[in-house]
C-alpha cells in the first residue's frame, strides 16, 4: 500500500506548487509553510518527498517545506467535552462514540518566503 | 500536469459508452486562462548559449532582493474545492442527486451499480461516471443495461477529482431528475480527500474484507454518510464478526448509516433503493 499512499501526496504536492505559483509567478520560492491537520490523511514524509520531485524545474525547486501539524479538536455530543484528537478513532473519556470533529482535517498554505 | 482539476492532465482519458438524453452543462471552467500563467517557463534549454568568458559580479548581493514573506492562507485543494462547488450547484439546479461511491478494489461496487440500474432504470433517471486507472470494462457493463455511462481513466492517478467530473458531465448528458452515480477509483485512501461536488458519500465494504476496515481507513469511513456492507451472503463462509464491524463504524463515525446487502442475491437491496429514492425526492433547499 505504500505506492498508493504516495500517490495522493503527489497530487497534494502539485496542488501546493500551483497554488503558490498563482501568487508568486516566476519569483524564486525559498520556503513554503503548510498546515497539515493530523486528521487530514496526508503523510508528511511522503508529502516532503513528492514536493521535492514535483518542484524540480519550477521556481520552487529546492524550497524548504515547513509543515506544522496541529492536533485535531473534537466535541462529545453526549457530555459536551471538547478534547484533542490525533486520529479518527473517536472515543470520549465518558465512553461515548458520539463525537464530532471540529478541526484537524485542514490542508492550508499559510505563507511562502520568496527570494 | 494539473493534478487538481485534471485539465491538460496527460494521463486522463474520457470514453463515452452511452450518452444520456439530458442537457450537458455549460463549460464553466476555462482552464486555458489560468494555466497560461501557470506554465510559462519552459526549462528544456536553459544553457543554449556558450559561456565564453566569466564575468566578475562583485555586487551580486545588491541585485538580489531581500527574502520576503508572502501570506497566502489558502486551502491546498482550493482549486478542486471551487470546481466541486460549481459541480454541486449544477447538480442541484438540475434536480440530480450525485453519489460518490468509494471502496477498495473488489468490494462489488460495479456489481451493485449494475443491479441497481437494472432494477430501477424504468422508474428513476440514472447515469454513471466510472473511474478506473485503465480499461472501459466497468462502463461497458453499465452501458449494457441501457444506462448512460462514461468511463474516466485516470492513468497513474489514484482518485477522481472535481475537474474530471466536470469534464465527464458534458458527454454524459445525465437524465434529470435522477441520480448520477460516480464510481471512484478502487482505493480507500486517496479519493476521500477530493470533493467532487457530490451530495452523498457512500463507502462500500464487503464481508470478505474483514470487520476492521473502518478502523484501518478511518478517514474514508468518517467522510461517508452511508456505509454499505456487501456480500452478506458470504458471511457464513468467512467468519465475519458483524458486531465488531458495527462497533468499528461507530468508532470512526457517529453519523454514518449502515446498510447490509448482497448485490448478488438481492438481499437487503430494498433499503438501499429506498435510501436513494428518498434523497432524489429531497432536494437541497439552497443549491
Amino acid at each position: 500500500m505504500t505506492g498508493v499512499h504516495g500517490m495522493h501526496e503527489l497530487a497534494i504536492a502539485e496542488s501546493v506548487i500551483e497554488a503558490v505559483r498563482d501568487k508568486t509567478g516566476e519569483r524564486t520560492v525559498l520556503t513554503v509553510r503548510l498546515e497539515v491537520g493530523r486528521l487530514s490523511g496526508v503523510l508528511v514524509d511522503s508529502l516532503q518527498f513528492c514536493f521535492m520531485l514535483a518542484a524540480a524545474d519550477t521556481p520552487l525547486a529546492g524550497a524548504e517545506l515547513q509543515i506544522h501539524q496541529p492536533a485535531g479538536v473534537a466535541r462529545c455530543a453526549s457530555c459536551g467535552a471538547e478534547f484533542e484528537v490525533t486520529d479518527l478513532i473517536l472515543l470520549c473519556e465518558c465512553g461515548s462514540f458520539d463525537v464530532e470533529v471540529l478541526t484537524g482535517q485542514q490542508l492550508l498554505i499559510n505563507s511562502v518566503e520568496v527570494g | 500536469m494539473c493534478a487538481t482539476c485534471g485539465c491538460g492532465q496527460p494521463g486522463m482519458r474520457l470514453v463515452v459508452l452511452a450518452e444520456g438524453a439530458g442537457k450537458p452543462p455549460e463549460h464553466p471552467h476555462q482552464p486555458e486562462q489560468p494555466h497560461q500563467q501557470q506554465h510559462p517557463h519552459q526549462p528544456e534549454h536553459p544553457h543554449q548559449h556558450q559561456h565564453e568568458h566569466e564575468h566578475e559580479h562583485p555586487d551580486d548581493q545588491r541585485h538580489r532582493p531581500a527574502p520576503e514573506t508572502i501570506s497566502l492562507e489558502r486551502r491546498v485543494l482550493d482549486h478542486n474545492d471551487r470546481l466541486a462547488e460549481t459541480n454541486r450547484a449544477w447538480f442541484a439546479e438540475h434536480g440530480l442527486l450525485a453519489v460518490n461511491l468509494m471502496s477498495s478494489p473488489g468490494s462489488g461496487k460495479t456489481t451493485l451499480l449494475v443491479r441497481t440500474v437494472t432494477d430501477l432504470l424504468p422508474s428513476l433517471g440514472m447515469s454513471v461516471i466510472e473511474g478506473d486507472q485503465e480499461t472501459t470494462l466497468d462502463a461497458e457493463r453499465l452501458a449494457a443495461t441501457g444506462c448512460p455511462a462514461v468511463q474516466v481513466n485516470t492513468g497513474s492517478g489514484c482518485h477522481l477529482d472535481a475537474g474530471m467530473i466536470e469534464r465527464a458531465l458534458g458527454p454524459l448528458c445525465p437524465p434529470a431528475p435522477g441520480v448520477v452515480f460516480i464510481e471512484n477509483v478502487g482505493n480507500l485512501v486517496c479519493p476521500g480527500l477530493f470533493d467532487l461536488g457530490e451530495r452523498e458519500r457512500v463507502v462500500i465494504t464487503s464481508v470478505t474484507e474483514g470487520a476492521d476496515k473502518p478502523l484501518k481507513y478511518p478517514a474514508m469511513f468518517h467522510s461517508a454518510s452511508l456505509v454499505i456492507l456487501n456480500k452478506i451472503d458470504l458471511a457464513p463462509y468467512v467468519d465475519f464478526d458483524d458486531a465488531a464491524f458495527a462497533r468499528a463504524v461507530s468508532m470512526v463515525s457517529h453519523h454514518a448509516q449502515v446498510l447490509r446487502l448482497s448485490a448478488t442475491t438481492g438481499a437487503g437491496l430494498a433499503a438501499w433503493y429506498e435510501w436513494l429514492q428518498i434523497r432524489v425526492k429531497t432536494q437541497p433547499i439552497s443549491p
